[in-house]
């Protein structure tokens, strides 16, 4: 007894020591990593922050000092003052706006088919719609544009949100695919059995549960529209979406225009990460 | 109110025939079960009836009308599922009085019933909470208030209780069946517990591969089995069965012999016994107990018979010693015999 249990006891703190070790070094490797990733994203739009709530004059000032020295208002009042920034912002709300409705217009039923039916062709389909993702909107833009000005969309709204819908239509499918499979089939079937038609089922139960990712779906579309900058540049020229007219104006503006630009155009996206982020996480990968 | 029919019904996934030409009628007001291993077609037999699945074959009756193309809801049935499908953005009133407004019922009625059906399954507490709150028997007893309030003649149950624990099953089994004298709807019930079958059917119907082996009350489904299968699917333990062949009107096994069914000389014969139908003490059988379980009530032996293993029932108070040999005696009268080849019981002289 004594002679096999000898071992055994020294041997597991000596176990125990090694793992905790490692262990330690797991988390710091891991903690940072993360603090590295979290630094490379919010330094950068803490400076922007910085600078745009700051005296116009001061973004030239060196060295930089960390701490918002003078706060003032002056910088973002004169950005938003300037000429063809409401204009444009007007232009990127409607055409965000237009990209929700028809993005999930088209792409909620095609998730719902994918969650729901087995039919021929479903898994082509799945990486039919992912492979979409494949051409950049670089090597689309011309031909594009070509098509666009002969079916009279070159420089209207309607044609950037056609293609702004085009562009975030796989996401969308693929989100809602998996916020309709996460809603059971038996839910929808009840519904039927208690008198309603297939579609009543739909209306009645499955969007109702379905609504906090289609949400996310949403506004995945409102933020993917409104920082979209490529397209919206190639097929407009007078109606331009905010970032458009930003860039349009890149090479003539302050510096400190392009603070307070940058600033304004981040908001949205900060938003959407804060108040999705559990939902996401959900979403791509089990949570922890 | 409304019997039920299947007639020659076909169901196909792809390559599998999940129905075989299924026949079965269920009688006005009837507690039909239906009961089968995992995969053998019972919830899609109960689905078909529901307008779930599309049929290939075959029709589907409900009282005097064909249903077989019809959607659910022009049906008139009610369904309880396996898990629940209370809808959890509804609260329990809500549940309840779903489908008296889906059928556009007047808000008065709909009130009216909802009370009852809580009154029925002991709700009324819970009207205003959501199903996240409720425990899962409570969530089970909405899904069961939601079915029953609609007034559908024929209630479709496919396992409501095997997501519950031991003993609130046990419960929820007594209340179901309360309920069911209480309504006398028509009622088709899946399961896969032979317990829960035996306890709650007026009748039995034993599916197997997409086919009903056997349709009969719980006791003569226990008693005269119809085949090896029922025998060994119905009873816990289940039936013993013993190698034997005729000979001249016995049956002779391995180092036995009782008196055998006619006509068979010289086939090959399966001696089918249920474990409490064998006495201990002068018989036929010589044995030596393996093991020994008592369980409060009885005792349960496993005792080997020539190669044969056999469970018998023995009662309590009697003390058992491993390797201590016994007689026993099959109870003449309760002998199922077996043809070994097909499976299927010889058909019994009396």
């Amino acid at each position: 007894m004594t002679a096999t249990s000898a071992p055994a006891k020294t041997a597991a703190p000596a176990k125990r020591a090694s793992l905790t070790r490692r262990t330690v070094i797991d988390r710091v490797l891991l903690y940072g990593a993360a603090i590295f990733l979290a630094a490379w994203t919010l330094v950068p739009i803490y400076l922007i922050a910085v600078a745009a709530f700051s005296k116009s004059l001061s973004v030239y000032d060196f060295p930089k000092s960390f701490l918002p020295t003078q706060f003032s208002t002056e910088t973002m009042s004169f950005f938003v003052n300037s000429s063809g920034v409401l204009g444009s912002v007007k232009n990127s709300i409607i055409v965000a706006l237009g990209t929700i409705v028809l993005s999930l217009a088209i792409g909620a039923p095609a998730g719902y088919a994918l969650a729901r039916f087995r039919f021929p062709g479903r898994d082509m389909f799945h990486l039919a719609v992912l492979s979409s993702k494949m051409f950049p909107i670089a090597i689309l833009s011309i031909p594009l544009a070509v098509a666009f000005i002969g079916l009279g969309l070159y420089d209207t709204l309607l044609g950037v949100v056609i293609i702004h819908s085009a562009m975030v239509l796989p996401f969308v499918v693929i989100v809602t695919s998996g916020v309709f499979y996460s809603v059971s089939r038996e839910l929808e079937e009840a519904a039927m059995t208690l008198g309603t038609s297939r579609f009543g089922a739909f209306v009645r139960v499955a969007l109702p549960l379905a609504l906090p990712g289609l949400a996310a779906a949403a506004i995945f579309a409102f933020v993917s529209s409104w920082n979209e900058v490529f397209a919206a540049t190639i097929l407009t020229v007078r109606e331009r979406t905010l970032p458009a007219h930003i860039l349009a104006g890149l090479n003539q503006s302050p510096l400190y225009f392009k603070f307070a630009g940058g600033f304004f155009m981040i908001i949205p996206s900060l938003f959407f990460i804060f108040f999705m982020r559990k939902y996401l996480f959900n979403l791509w990968g089990p949570g922890r | 109110m409304a019997s039920v029919a299947f007639e020659t019904v076909r169901k196909v996934f792809g390559k599998t025939t999940a129905l075989k030409d299924v026949d079965l009628l269920v009688r006005d007001g009837e507690f039909m079960v239906l009961l089968g291993p995992s995969g053998c077609g019972k919830t899609t037999l109960l689905r078909c009836l529901a307008g779930l699945e599309r049929i290939d074959g075959g029709t589907v009756r409900i009282g005097d009308r064909e249903v077989s193309d019809l959607p659910p809801r022009d049906r008139n049935i009610a369904m309880v599922f396996q898990s629940y499908a209370v809808f959890p953005h509804m609260k329990v009133y809500d549940n309840i009085a779903f489908g008296l407004r889906m059928r556009k019922k007047s808000k008065a009625e709909i009130e009216k019933r909802v009370k009852e059906g809580a009154a029925l399954l002991q709700l009324e507490p819970f009207l205003d909470r959501y199903p996240a709150q409720l425990s899962g028997g409570q969530r089970q007893r909405v899904a069961v208030a939601r079915a029953v309030v609609t007034d559908a003649p024929v209630l479709l149950m496919d396992e409501p209780l095997s997501n519950l624990d031991a003993l609130l099953r046990l419960h929820a089994r007594a209340e179901l069946k309360r309920l069911h004298t209480d309504v006398r709807r028509t009622t088709v019930y899946v399961t896969h517990d032979q317990i829960e079958a035996l306890s709650m059917g007026d009748r039995i119907a034993v599916m197997k591969d997409g086919e009903i082996v056997q349709i009969d009350t719980p006791v003569v489904l226990y008693d005269r089995p119809a085949s090896v299968f029922v025998g060994s699917f119905i009873g816990s333990p289940p039936m013993n069965f013993m190698k034997a062949t005729a000979k001249n009107g016995t049956a002779v096994g391995d180092g036995w012999q009782v008196p055998g069914p006619p006509g068979m000389d010289g086939k090959p014969l399966l001696l089918g016994i249920r474990p409490e139908n064998i006495r201990i003490g002068e018989g036929p059988f010589r044995g030596r107990v393996v093991v020994s379980e008592p369980l409060g009530s009885h005792t349960l032996l496993t005792v080997k018979v020539g190669e044969a293993s056999l469970k018998v029932v023995a009662p309590a108070d009697d003390v058992f010693k491993p390797d201590q040999t016994l007689q026993l005696a099959p109870e003449p009268h309760k002998i199922r015999w077996m043809d070994e080849t097909t499976g299927r019981a010889v058909a019994a002289p009396h």
